[in-house]
C-alpha cells in the first residue's frame, strides 16, 4: 500500500467519513424522503450551532483537557446579549459582551484547573452549574422577551443556494472551520496544541508554554460555544435559562466520533464537523421514519462505539504496514 | 573511540561555569555548594546514585528547575535560566532518556517543536515553512548518519534508538554550544548505544561541549575527558577521566 494511502487512513476522521457516506447512500435508499431539498434545508438548519461547539470541544481535546461547561455558556452568553438588547444596547456590542463573557468563563475553567491543578473534568462539571445557574438568575425568572423586530438575517437569514436553503450561519460555520483548521495545521501555535495534549512534558521540555497555550484553548472553546449559542437563540427568535441543556453531550459525541482521542494530541477539525453532521444525520432519519425518538440515544452511542472501534482499527492498521 | 587521550584546550574561558549551586526542595538540600565547570569541545561524565544531585544539576542548566542560590555563567555572561526556552536560546540543548518527542506528530515537526520556522508573522502567531522543515530535518538526520523514509513519517514509528538520533540531530540543528544528554542510552540496544555514543565523539570534533549522564559507567567512561561525580548533593569527585577506572569510579559512588 502507498505511503498516501496510509496516511489517509491514518488521519483521525478518516472512520467518520466512512460512516457519514455509507449512512447517506443506506438512508437514501431505505427512505425517499430523505435526500430531498425540503429535508436537508431542515437537516442542515441546527448543524452550525452543535458544529462550532464540537470544534471548541475537539480543539480543547487535543490540547489534553476538556470542557463540560459548553452547554450553560451556549445558553449564558445569549442569556447576557439579549438582555443588553432589551436595555437599548446595540446588537454587535450587545454580541460582543456575550462572547467576552463566555470567554471569561473559559478564563475560569483554565485558571482553575491550570493553577489549582484540578482535573479540567472536575472544574468545569462545577461550571456547567455554576453558569446555568448564573444564566437562570440573570432571567430573574422570567426570560427576557426575544426582540421579535430585530434584523438577524445577517447570522440566520435564509441562504438561498437552488436547491436548498440553509441558513446564513452555515457560512459562519465554514469560515470558523477553515480558520481553526489552517491554525492547527498550518501554524505554529496548532503545533504546539498537538504537542501539549500528545506529550505534555516533552512539549513543556521543548519551551513551549503549555498552560498558555491551554489557557488560550479554554477561551477559545467557551467563546465558540458562547457563539453557537447566540445562533440558535437568534435562529429561533427565544431565550430560555435552559438552552443548551444536554449539549456539551452531543458536541463531546460529535468531537469522538470525528476522531478526537481523549488522551489527546489527536483529532481534527474535520472530524468535529462531520461527527456533528452524523449525529444529526441519525436523528433526522429516526423523525423521518416515524422511529420512536426514543430511540436516539441508542443510535448515537452506538454510532460513538462503532466509531471509535473503526477509528482504532484503521489507525493500527495503518501503523501496522510501514513501508 | 579513546578520545581521553586528547583532552580540550582548557586555557580558554569555560564554556559553562557554575559557581556556588544550592538547591532545596521543600526541606531537602538537594544540591549542595556545587560548583562546575566545561570548556569548549569537552566531554564529561556526571556519575553518582539516584539522589546523588546529578539530575537537579543538570535541570537546572537545561531550565526545568531554578536554582535557589548561586551563579551560572555562559562564556564568562552571568546568566538567569529561566526556563527550557531561556536555556536553548543560550545554546544550551538536552537530550531525555525520555527522548522529548511527541509520538503522534511527525518528524519534521518533532524537530522544530516550540520554534518552528515561518513563512510568515511572529512566534505564537505564524505560519510554519513545512517545505523548510521538511527539508532542514532530513538534512539533520543525514548529518548524524540517520536515513530515514520521509520527515512526515510519525515518531511513533521510529525505533528507540532512531528518536534519540532524532533528537540529537535536532540538537545539532539549533547549533548547540553544550549539550546535555540524560541517562540517553537507557532501553537502547549495544549497537544503538554505541551509535548514540559515537555521536557524542563526532560532536566534540565540532567543538560541543557534552555532559553525558548514565547509570552505565562503561558507557561513560571511554568517551569522557572528565569525570565529576556526585553524592548526597555534593561534588566529590573532579578528574580526568585517565587517572580513574571504572571500577574505582564504581567503587566511588556507590
Amino acid at each position: 500500500m502507498k505511503p498516501s494511502v496510509r496516511n489517509l487512513m491514518a488521519r483521525p476522521e478518516m472512520a467518520a467519513l466512512l460512516i457519514f457516506f455509507a449512512l447517506l447512500v443506506v438512508f437514501s435508499v431505505l427512505n425517499d424522503r430523505f435526500f430531498t431539498t425540503g429535508n436537508m434545508t431542515v437537516y442542515l438548519q441546527p448543524i452550525p450551532e452543535i458544529a462550532i461547539v464540537a470544534m471548541g470541544i475537539t480543539i480543547l481535546i487535543i490540547a489534553g483537557e476538556f470542557d463540560l461547561s459548553v452547554g450553560s455558556v451556549f445558553g449564558l452568553s445569549p442569556m447576557v446579549t439579549v438582555l443588553l438588547m432589551q436595555n437599548g444596547w446595540p446588537t454587535a456590542a450587545a454580541i460582543l459582551v456575550g462572547l467576552l463573557i463566555a470567554a471569561l468563563i473559559g478564563f475560569g475553567n483554565g485558571l482553575i484547573t491550570l493553577k489549582l491543578k484540578i482535573p479540567s473534568f472536575i472544574a468545569t462539571l462545577g461550571m456547567l452549574f455554576m453558569a446555568r445557574s448564573l444564566a437562570v438568575v440573570l432571567a430573574g425568572g422570567f426570560p427576557p422577551i426575544f426582540p421579535r423586530e430585530l434584523n438577524v438575517s445577517w447570522l440566520v437569514g435564509r441562504l438561498d443556494l437552488g436547491l436548498v436553503t440553509p441558513r446564513v450561519s452555515l457560512l459562519y460555520m465554514i469560515a470558523i472551520a477553515l480558520v481553526l483548521g489552517f491554525v492547527l495545521r498550518r501554524m505554529d501555535f496548532g503545533h504546539w496544541i498537538f504537542a501539549t495534549g500528545g506529550h505534555p512534558q516533552a512539549a513543556r521540555d521543548m519551551g513551549i508554554k503549555t498552560k498558555r497555550v491551554k489557557m488560550a484553548c479554554f477561551m477559545l472553546c467557551a467563546a465558540l460555544a458562547g457563539f453557537a449559542g447566540i445562533i440558535q437563540s437568534f435562529r429561533v427568535k427565544v431565550i430560555v435559562p435552559n438552552l443548551g441543556t444536554g449539549l456539551e453531550m452531543q458536541a463531546i459525541a460529535a468531537a469522538v466520533i470525528g476522531g478526537v482521542a481523549l488522551t489527546g494530541g489527536v483529532g481534527s477539525i474535520l472530524g468535529a464537523v462531520v461527527g456533528t453532521l452524523l449525529i444529526a444525520m441519525i436523528e433526522n432519519i429516526l423523525i423521518l421514519s416515524g422511529v420512536n425518538a426514543n430511540w436516539f440515544m441508542f443510535a448515537v452511542g452506538a454510532m460513538i462505539v462503532v466509531a471509535v472501534v473503526l477509528n482504532t482499527q484503521t489507525r493500527l492498521k495503518a501503523e501496522g504496514m510501514k513501508g | 573511540m579513546n578520545v581521553a587521550a586528547n583532552p580540550a584546550p582548557a586555557v580558554e574561558e569555560p564554556i559553562i561555569k557554575c559557581v556556588g549551586l544550592q538547591k532545596w526542595y521543600g526541606a531537602v538540600h538537594a544540591l549542595k555548594n556545587v560548583d562546575f565547570h566545561a570548556a569548549r569541545g569537552e566531554v564529561i561524565g556526571l556519575v553518582g546514585d539516584n539522589g546523588a544531585g546529578k539530575s537537579t544539576l543538570i535541570k537546572i542548566l537545561s531550565g526545568v528547575h531554578t536554582q535557589d542560590k548561586g551563579e551560572i555563567f555562559i562564556e564568562g555572561r552571568s546568566v538567569s535560566i529561566t526556563g527550557p526556552e531561556v536555556a536553548m536560546g543560550l545554546g544550551i540543548e538536552t537530550i531525555y532518556q525520555y527522548t522529548a518527542m511527541v509520538p503522534e506528530m511527525s518528524i519534521a515537526q518533532n524537530f522544530f517543536i516550540g520554534r518552528e520556522p515561518l513563512k510568515f508573522g511572529r512566534p505564537g502567531f505564524g505560519i510554519v515553512d513545512r517545505e523548510k522543515m521538511a527539508r532542514e530535518a532530513m538534512e539533520g538526520l543525514r548529518g548524524v548518519g540517520l536515513h530515514l523514509r520521509g520527515a512526515d513519517t510519525p515518531v511513533k514509528a521510529l525505533s528507540g534508538g532512531q528518536r534519540q538520533g532524532v533528537a540529537i540531530a535536532r540538537a545539532m540543528h539549533f547549533r548547540s554550544k553544550v549539550l546535555i544528554l540524560d541517562e540517553p542510552t537507557n532501553h537502547l540496544s549495544v549497537k544503538e548505544t554505541n551509535k548514540v555514543l559515537d555521536h557524542v565523539v563526532e560532536l566534540k570534533g565540532l567543538g560541543v561541549t557534552s555532559i553525558f549522564i548514565s547509570h552505565n559507567l562503561h558507557h561513560i567512561h571511554p568517551i569522557s575527558d572528565r569525570i565529576v561525580a556526585m553524592a548526597r548533593g555534593e561534588k566529590i569527585a573532579d578528574l580526568p577521566a585517565s587517572e580513574i577506572s571504572v571500577d574505582e569510579m564504581t567503587r566511588m559512588i556507590s
